[in-house]
């Protein structure tokens, strides 16, 4: 036990981290959390000095993200940074991690509905708007060179999406639309952006992180 | 054992039903084996041997009485053992069939031991009996199934549970016991095979196909040609005359290699040889041996030409080059269909060619298309293509073009068919036997081609106007193709918005090519957008169009990969999917050629349906196994599918989930096995895995749809009598005949109908429904039902109608006058039932006297004109006892202009059934004099005394009888003597069936009033024969056989008397 512990941190400290964030969620056991904190570390463990303390900044964490995860869009992986990043510090601290974690790896619908709408709104006012939209699909699809309006195609999904999610047509999508069109076809979570891990990368992680250290 | 006696035993070719076991070394080794371990298990195992089966071995024994030694009771007629348990004797031995039935190994031991040197011969015929006897032994749930096996931990299980421990335990000790047996004879027969290696007609068939492929004029061909010297081939495949295949020749070939003198070869079972060539200007063969003996066709090539083995050796690398070339799907979409269908025309070409036996032949082609397993797909491929050309036809083209070129098609085929008859039909066999394709068609029950023509009628009226929809359908499968994931799943969820159950929309999407890409995306690695696609599949396919395109798109084969997935609720939509394609014929048959009703039989494997609380997870196992049903239930309209669900274990799992008390699951899966009940494997795993209570219980249920399927599921399974009678004990014939009181329903009425019919065979069933009241509601059901109704209510009444009580209520509720006019109905089925019930009725006087005022016994015998024997049969035996019951029997008989020609003539008939029926009414006939006349007048005598020499035994029976009764007339007994009827049937005393003793004893009694019957009589030794009948009990025969005996003697008596004057 003691050589996975943080070198900055008293044995009693980091028993007490770990009891902490153990009651923060019930989706982890013990171990669990302990396996995950010490991803972390190794994660973080760059620079010494800056272990526990601060966390990932943005560059690190993204780079999980896309070596783990399987993620490839830039913007999303920056809105999923940010979504991890509570309290707007630009770090993903111990705690964000573990908490962003559990609704990744193991979250309700309910919950995944929520991250995925604050992913997806870009300037976090609440409604993902038209532009917000066209923003995110801008590179969905294949360009082909003849057509006269390249943007035409994306222009135009916009307008099926919001169609298809706009119940009170205002023209933007609500938390409420969105909730309640996710409820109604589980495709439309990620619409406009994998933003979650898929099934087979989420296992390969859990499978990793949890296995490592139960050989040690 | 089962695997070793299925696979390794050599059978003979008898088909199915009961096989022959043949002599040869590797059964004898085989029988040993087992014979070995009887007595091991006995000696070793005592636990284990008196084990009791769940059925008892039967067979027929030729063992004597006298060899049953102290440990057995031994009284006249059977030999029972004195270990029994619950009264029910052990071992049980009938002396008079020789039928042997066993239930334990320990008697089992004791048999061999005092069949002595007979041991082997009662080994096989125990084993050709019992085709598997584990599932005797241990229970239908044993029955050896090919592939995966899990009725061992099922029996762990079981163990673990520890209801009937003991039992359990020594159950699966026993089952081990046998599984190590079949190793140990797997093994030896194994040993065995690999020692002779046998060439035959298949093999060199296909070697043939490869190597004539290959060949043509050219350097890189592997032969200049490669030709059998006769076109004709044999029903056995074999092309060699048949004088000369008893020599194990197979066929003849001529071959010309680059670098020999043309070879003159022989095929034969032993290997390939050079023969003496052709004798000069004849088409014959020197059939004498040059040269060594080899293994196969290619070895004596490569040995006699060098360059067919350098060719050969070169071909063989690039074709496993080009077999690793066309994998990707997206890439080769577009230059495929001009490439098959090049190869198409190429290879219509060669077929043509082949006949003239002057091959020109192209260099050799790239594509290989030799192996079984690469013909289907290949022929699948074509049709794809000549879909493809199609649709894009449809598209380009105006739709009045289109006629245009399909009349064109069409008249080419007819060019085809008229000038070169013999060449098409060698095309088609060659297709019918490449693949299973063709057996297939052979097999299927439904009506699939009326199925595929108007699909195909419909393909055309469409595409007349182009819907809004399909702009917008347009756009969306635009963005489908060219876009990412995630703009594939907001495409998707749009395109799910759609009116998915209009039929526009669903053409449009196969218009604009969406179909194509939809399966695509089955095959990426994205689960939503293999969702998504899936549920939009599902939704279309409930299209017949659609499936056609679909299935011949490959997305079967796709879709059968995606039941392995681990996402369930991929599992769930794929099988649903399947399901609905699986609505014909070819589609069945692709889903079963890729595995895939292994893999949807894997599905039904969920928790047990009962217990209360489950979890999510378990829930949505429960609806993959529902979904999986529903496949199933699809793809078991196919005699092979049916088969193969039973091979890959399907029957515990439905008999599992049979427990439900969920309708949506319950109606896939009665659905499935009332498909599956027309086979008698499932009829008996039915009863045997206690399937009919179920059943019964579901026929209470609030859907009419289930109770509908667990009507016709009894009315399948009903044909066997140990059903029938479970389904008394299960209480279900009282809500068999609740159903009828829903007479809108046709399709329940059938259903319920046919299962009352079929369960009104065992008489004590009838008694149950004649407390059930059940005449005056059949009655009602026989006017204004559709025919399929008809046939089962008229049947059940002919059933039911054998009872006395049930005879005579017919008639008090008026249902003799609707039974008659039905007489003049065309419905071959509904005929032959209508006939039995009235000839059942007329048994009664009272009902007799209705039927005449009716004219019936005119329209009955009307019905002898019918080409139909079932029904010139029915007819048959319903006139007997109306001649019998009727007032004037004789005059009314007369009274049928040639009506007596016409049923004398029906002996001429070669179905054994019309025949036993007519020599039944000619035995009623000939009571009357004048009648027995006219029927001698028209020849009935040479004619039934040809018929004597038959080995049925109920011809047998009513031949006598008509015999007798036709002997009383004129000379006949002299012509009898003189056509040669005597000494055949004196031999009918032989036969083991006291009513054919009967009949016999009279006939000869009558014939013994000639003198010269009574020699030829005397010659054959009817009298011994005769004074053993005279032991019986019954006073008839008893009497005629003394009579006939004292004929004889009086015979002898004036003949001494004669010679001392």
């Amino acid at each position: 036990m003691s050589r996975i512990r943080p070198l900055d941190m008293s044995r009693k400290q980091y028993q007490q981290l770990t009891d902490n964030l153990c009651k923060l969620t019930k989706r982890f056991n013990k171990h669990e959390v302990q396996c995950l904190m010490k991803v972390f570390s190794t994660l973080a463990g760059t620079f010494p000095e800056q272990r526990v303390a601060i966390g990932l900044d943005r560059n690190k964490f993204r780079n999980v993200l896309h070596t783990t995860f399987g993620m490839t869009d830039d913007m999303i992986m920056d809105r999923v940074f940010r979504a991890f990043d509570k309290d707007n510090d630009s770090y993903v601290s111990m705690r964000e991690w573990i908490e962003g974690l559990s609704i990744f790896l193991r979250g309700t619908l309910d919950e995944k509905i929520k991250f995925c709408f604050e992913v997806f709104d870009l300037n976090g006012d609440g409604f993902i708007s038209r532009e917000e939209m066209f923003h995110m699909l801008k590179s969905s699809l294949i360009k082909q060179p003849t057509e006269e309006d390249p943007d035409e195609g994306v222009k135009d999904l916009v307008e099926i999406a919001l169609k298809k999610m706009d119940y009170d047509h205002d023209n933007k999508v609500s938390y409420t639309d969105f909730e309640k069109a996710v409820k109604d076809e589980n495709l439309l979570l990620e619409a406009f952006g994998p933003c979650l891990p898929d099934t087979k990368n989420a296992l390969a992680f859990e499978e990793q992180a949890f296995k490592k250290s139960k050989g040690e | 054992m089962g695997v070793a006696l299925t696979r390794a035993a050599q059978w003979t070719a008898a088909g199915i039903g009961v096989g022959k076991l043949e002599f040869t070394p590797l059964n004898v080794t085989l029988l040993n084996s087992i014979i070995k371990f009887v007595e091991y298990v006995s000696s070793k195992h005592p636990q284990e041997a008196a084990f009791v089966f769940r059925e008892p071995l039967e067979w027929t024994s030729k063992l004597e009485i006298s060899a049953f030694g102290s440990d057995y009771q031994i009284s006249k007629k059977t030999v029972v053992s004195k270990e029994n348990i619950d009264g029910s004797a052990l071992m049980n031995f009938v002396v008079s069939t020789g039928v042997i039935k066993v239930s334990t190994f320990n008697q089992l031991a004791k048999l061999l031991e005092i069949a002595q040197k007979e041991r082997l011969k009662e080994t096989q015929a125990c084993l050709e009996a019992n085709r598997d006897p584990i599932a005797k032994i241990l229970g239908p749930s044993f029955a050896t199934v090919e592939g995966e096996d899990k009725s061992m931990l099922r029996l762990l299980e079981k163990v673990k549970k520890g209801d009937e421990v003991s039992q359990a335990e020594v159950q699966m000790k026993l089952f081990l016991l046998l599984q190590q047996l079949d190793m140990q004879l797997l093994n030896t027969s194994l040993q065995k095979i690999s020692q002779e290696v046998r060439l035959n007609p298949q093999a060199i068939k296909n070697d043939m196909q490869l190597l004539q492929s290959f060949s043509g004029e050219g350097d890189r061909t592997v032969l200049k040609s490669i030709n059998y010297t006769s076109e004709y081939e044999f029903s056995n495949g074999c092309r060699a005359p048949p004088w000369r295949q008893v020599h194990g020749d197979i066929c003849y070939l001529i071959i010309e290699t680059h670098d020999t003198d043309t070879l003159y070869v022989t095929c034969s079972t032993a290997g390939v040889f050079l023969n003496g060539g052709l004798i000069k200007d004849s088409e014959d063969i020197i059939y004498d041996k040059k040269g060594d003996i080899y293994k196969d066709l290619i070895t004596f090539l490569k040995e006699k030409s060098s360059t067919f083995a350098e060719n050969l050796t070169r071909i063989q690398q690039n074709f496993t080059l080009q077999k690793k070339a066309p994998t990707s799907r997206k890439t080769m979409k577009t230059e495929v269909p001009t490439n098959e269908e090049l190869d198409q025309s190429e290879k219509f070409s060669d077929y043509q060619d082949k006949n003239k036996l002057e091959r020109k032949k192209t260099p050799p082609k790239l594509k290989i298309r030799d192996t079984k397993k690469e013909e289907p797909s290949h022929m699948h491929k074509n049709l794809e293509v000549s879909h493809q050309k199609f649709s894009k036809d449809d598209k380009i083209q105006a739709k009045d073009q289109d006629p245009k070129k399909i009349k064109q098609d069409k008249e080419k085929d007819e060019i085809i068919t008229t000038g070169k008859y013999r060449c098409m039909a060698s095309h088609e066999k060659k297709i019918l036997r490449a693949g299973s394709i063709g057996s297939e068609e052979l097999s299927d029950s439904s009506s699939e081609s009326e199925e595929e023509q108007q699909d195909m009628d419909r393909q055309q009226e469409s595409n007349s106007d182009l819907p809004s929809e399909y702009w917008q359908i347009q756009k969306v499968v635009k963005y489908l193709k060219g876009g990412n994931q995630t703009a594939t799943v907001i495409a998707l969820c749009s395109m799910k918005d759609f009116n998915l159950a209009s039929e526009s929309c669903q053409l449009a999407i196969r218009d604009v090519g969406g179909l194509e890409v939809l399966i695509n995306l089955l095959d990426t690695e994205e689960t939503k957008c293999k969702v998504g696609s899936l549920k939009i599949l599902k939704e279309i396919s409930k299209n017949p169009q659609i499936r056609r395109c679909l299935a011949e798109l490959g997305g079967l084969e796709i879709m059968v990969k995606i039941l392995d997935s681990s996402n369930k609720d991929l599992k769930c939509l794929a099988a649903e999917t399947i399901a609905n394609i699986a609505r014909f014929r070819r589609a069945r048959q692709t889903v079963r050629l890729h595995g895939g009703i292994r893999r949807l039989v894997g599905l039904l494997d969920c928790v047990p349906m009962l217990s209360a609380n489950l979890n999510a997870e378990q829930v949505k196992d429960i609806e993959v196994a529902r979904c999986g049903a529903l496949a199933l239930w699809s793809c078991s309209k196919s005699k092979k599918n049916k088969t193969a669900i039973r091979r890959s274990g399907g029957i515990p799992l439905l008999a599992c989930l049979l427990k439900s008390t969920h309708e949506n699951m319950l109606i896939p899966v009665v659905g499935t096995l009332q498909e599956c009940a027309s086979e008698s494997s499932y009829r008996l795993a039915i009863r045997t895995e206690n399937m009919v209570k179920d059943l019964v219980r579901n026929l209470n249920s609030e859907s009419q749809e289930l109770q509908m399927h667990c009507a016709r599921a009894i009315f399948k399974c009903a044909e066997d009598e140990a059903t029938r009678n479970l389904v008394r004990a299960h209480n279900g014939l009282g809500p068999l005949v609740k159903l009828f009181s829903k007479p809108d329903n046709k399709e329940l009425l059938a259903a319920a109908t046919g299962a009352v019919w079929k369960c009104a065979i065992s008489m004590e069933n009838v008694d149950r429904f004649k407390h059930l009241k059940i005449v005056e509601t059949l009655i009602h059901l026989l006017v204004g039902q559709p025919e399929e109704v008809l046939i089962n209510v008229v049947g059940a009444l002919g059933q039911c109608a054998r009872d006395p009580f049930i005879r005579g209520a017919i008639r008090r509720s008026g249902g003799i006058d609707p039974l008659v006019n039905l007489l003049t109905g065309t419905n071959n089925a509904l005929l032959v039932n209508v006939t039995k019930a009235v000839g059942e009725c007329a048994v009664d006087a009272e009902n007799m006297s209705i039927i005449e005022s009716l004219d019936g016994v005119r329209l009955l015998w009307s019905l002898l004109k019918k080409p139909n024997p079932d029904i010139q049969a029915s007819a048959a035996w319903a006139i007997c006892p109306c001649i019998e019951n009727a007032k004037e029997a004789g005059e009314m008989v007369r009274s049928f202009v040639g009506g007596l020609e016409l049923i004398v003539n029906l002996l001429k008939s070669d179905n054994i059934e019309v025949l036993a029926s007519v020599c039944a009414a000619l035995a009623k006939i000939a009571m009357d004099e004048e009648n027995l006349a006219v029927i001698t007048d028209h020849g009935v005598v040479p004619m039934l005394s040809s018929l004597t020499y038959t080995r049925d035994d109920t011809l047998r029976q009513h031949l006598a009888d008509a015999v007798a009764c036709c002997c009383k007339w004129g000379n006949n007994r002299v012509a009898f003597g003189e056509n040669g009827a005597v000494a055949p049937l004196v031999h009918y005393l032989k036969s083991k069936n006291p009513l054919v003793h009967r009949a016999t004893a009279e006939a000869l009694h009558q014939l013994s009033f000639d003198p010269k019957n009574c020699i030829t009589m005397h010659e054959n030794g009817v009298v011994k024969l005769l004074l053993n009948l005279m032991e019986s009990t019954d006073e008839d025969l008893q009497e005629a056989a003394a009579g006939c005996i004292s004929n004889i003697r009086r015979l002898a008596l004036a003949n001494e008397k004669a010679r001392y004057k």
